[in-house]
């Protein structure tokens, strides 16, 4: 086990959507924890499902739910796979299988990730190095801060605004 | 996203696979594709079976039920799966806060009366009710109490229904305002028309997190979705009145397309289906939202409507009514 450990893992648990949701916008992650939810009536949300659920469909291992938290998309062997539409928001996919193997390591399983583009046919390794897992230590701190504040975090425009589920509940 | 469906025909709904088929009572079927359904809202006399409903349900499509004279009757809500503990109690807070009940109440009233006095802006000879209206909004806003600001409104209100006898042509007026049972036609419009936006505002409302049941300006006690009848206040006259006003002045509506009982008219099966075509074309209407930067239609302007109560609710912005602005 990680000796480095020094903050309270349980206390900061949480699920893989929030931490991808935190690098996608706070102010959506706040929303979705208070169960202020659009994702049922977004095309782009449906899209992803059917990508999901109609990919890799000869793997065994499909939407594994680990203590009734995170979700894994598909785990082999030595590696955890996250399946997504597009890379555009690369950056809050990777935190979130970051989180995941995070969230492995402390249950005393090492494995590695790999983000799969499938619509795009790319793929992406993620190791959970020891910087990565303090990046991922200060996100579940930071989610845990703004879930802990009393109203939305403030409007803030963002280029992919437009594309989100929430866009007219923001900005109209 | 779906839309509504108006169903008159007498006969059957049922589930076939993945469609649904409605069969009138000579046999005629018509398959309609699931995701083109938002909402079914049935006039005639329907048989329907759970097998249809737990569809519907598991599908997430509303089933609005009215009876013979055309009034709202009830409906089929699937299980809600919309819920936020969170937002149900800060609705409950401010319900429960004087303050803050009457700031929402108030702006319901607000958007209600403006949309009155931007129909009659449209006709000649209104000027004296336009006049009523703005003396009301004014004693309205130095209210303390619910109660009266609800008697603000209702004096603002037949005032404004008293304009109709102005602006109505072709045979068509109102003495006063009488809902249960409507005495005359207009009367019969005006019911029809409002249960219509009070049903399509409950669809909307549905489709978000706010708790039909908790209001500000109708009292919750009300055993309707009234927070649907504070929605629609402010929608009646933006989006049912300038149909009516269309319908009876263009002569497209008449008096035979009404039935009169002892005490009690309504409209008959040809009314409503004249009534609906444009109430449903007004409804898909779009509008560039200025703040969106996008076409919206009038039914997403009521759904914008709760985005922005909830957004209130939570302490994120304060609400203020829609104003058509065109």
């Amino acid at each position: 086990m990680n000796a480095n450990i020094d903050i309270d893992f349980n206390n900061l648990k949480t699920t893989g959507i929030k931490v991808n949701y935190l690098y996608v916008c706070e102010r959506k992650l706040w929303l979705f924890d208070r169960g202020i939810q659009m994702e049922s009536r977004s095309d782009k949300v449906l899209m992803g499902k059917l990508l999901g659920d109609n990919s890799y469909l000869r793997e065994d291992k499909k939407e594994i739910l680990i203590d009734n938290l995170i979700n894994i998309d598909i785990v082999g062997d030595d590696e955890i796979r996250e399946v997504k539409y597009s890379n555009r928001l690369a950056h809050a996919d990777r935190i979130q299988i970051l989180y995941y193997l995070y969230y492995l390591k402390q249950l005393g399983i090492e494995k590695r990730g790999v983000i799969n583009y499938p619509k795009m046919r790319k793929r992406e390794e993620i190791a959970l190095t020891s910087e990565a897992e303090r990046e991922v230590e200060i996100a579940l701190m930071r989610v845990k801060e703004i879930l802990m504040l009393n109203k939305p975090p403030q409007l803030q425009r963002k280029p992919y605004c437009t594309k989100c589920a929430y866009y007219e509940f923001c900005w109209g | 996203m779906g839309r509504p469906y108006y169903i008159f025909s007498n006969g059957r709904i049922k589930r076939k696979e993945n469609t649904v088929y409605i069969e009138n009572e000579n046999g005629d079927k018509k398959a309609i594709p699931v995701e083109d359904i938002d909402t079914i809202h049935l006039y005639g006399e329907v048989d329907l079976n759970t097998k249809l409903l737990n569809f519907l349900s598991q599908q997430n499509k509303i089933v609005h039920v009215y009876n013979y004279y055309g009034f709202y009757a009830g409906s089929f809500m699937p299980r809600d799966r919309n819920v936020s503990g969170e937002l149900t109690v800060r609705q409950v807070e401010h319900y429960l806060d004087p303050e803050r009940r009457f700031f929402i109440a108030f702006s319901f009233v607000e958007g209600a009366m403006f949309h009155m006095i931007r129909n009659l802006r449209e006709y000649k000879d209104t000027l004296e009710f336009q006049e009523k209206i703005k003396t009301e909004l004014a004693n309205a806003s130095e209210t303390k109490s619910i109660n009266e600001l609800m008697g603000c409104e209702g004096r603002a209100r037949d005032a404004y229904y008293q304009a109709f006898n102005t602006i109505l042509n072709n045979g068509f007026s109102i003495e006063k305002r009488e809902k249960r049972p409507p005495g005359n036609p207009v009367n019969a419009l005006i019911s029809f028309a409002n249960s219509m936006i009070y049903s399509t505002v409950l669809s909307e409302i549905y489709h978000t997190q706010l708790n039909p049941t908790i209001s500000y300006l109708h009292e919750p006690r009300e055993r309707r979705y009234s927070l649907s009848l504070d929605i629609a206040e402010i929608f009646k006259p933006l989006i049912a009145d300038p149909v009516i006003f269309k319908l009876v002045n263009n002569n497209m509506i008449r008096l035979e397309d009404f039935d009169e009982d002892v005490n009690c008219c309504y409209m008959n099966e040809t009314g409503r289906k004249k009534f609906l075509k444009e109430f449903d074309q007004k409804l898909t209407t779009t509008i560039k939202h200025r703040k969106l930067k996008r076409n919206v239609s009038y039914r997403t302007l009521i759904r914008l409507e709760c985005y922005k109560l909830i957004k209130h609710l939570i302490g994120d912005e304060l609400y203020t009514p829609f104003k058509a602005w065109w």
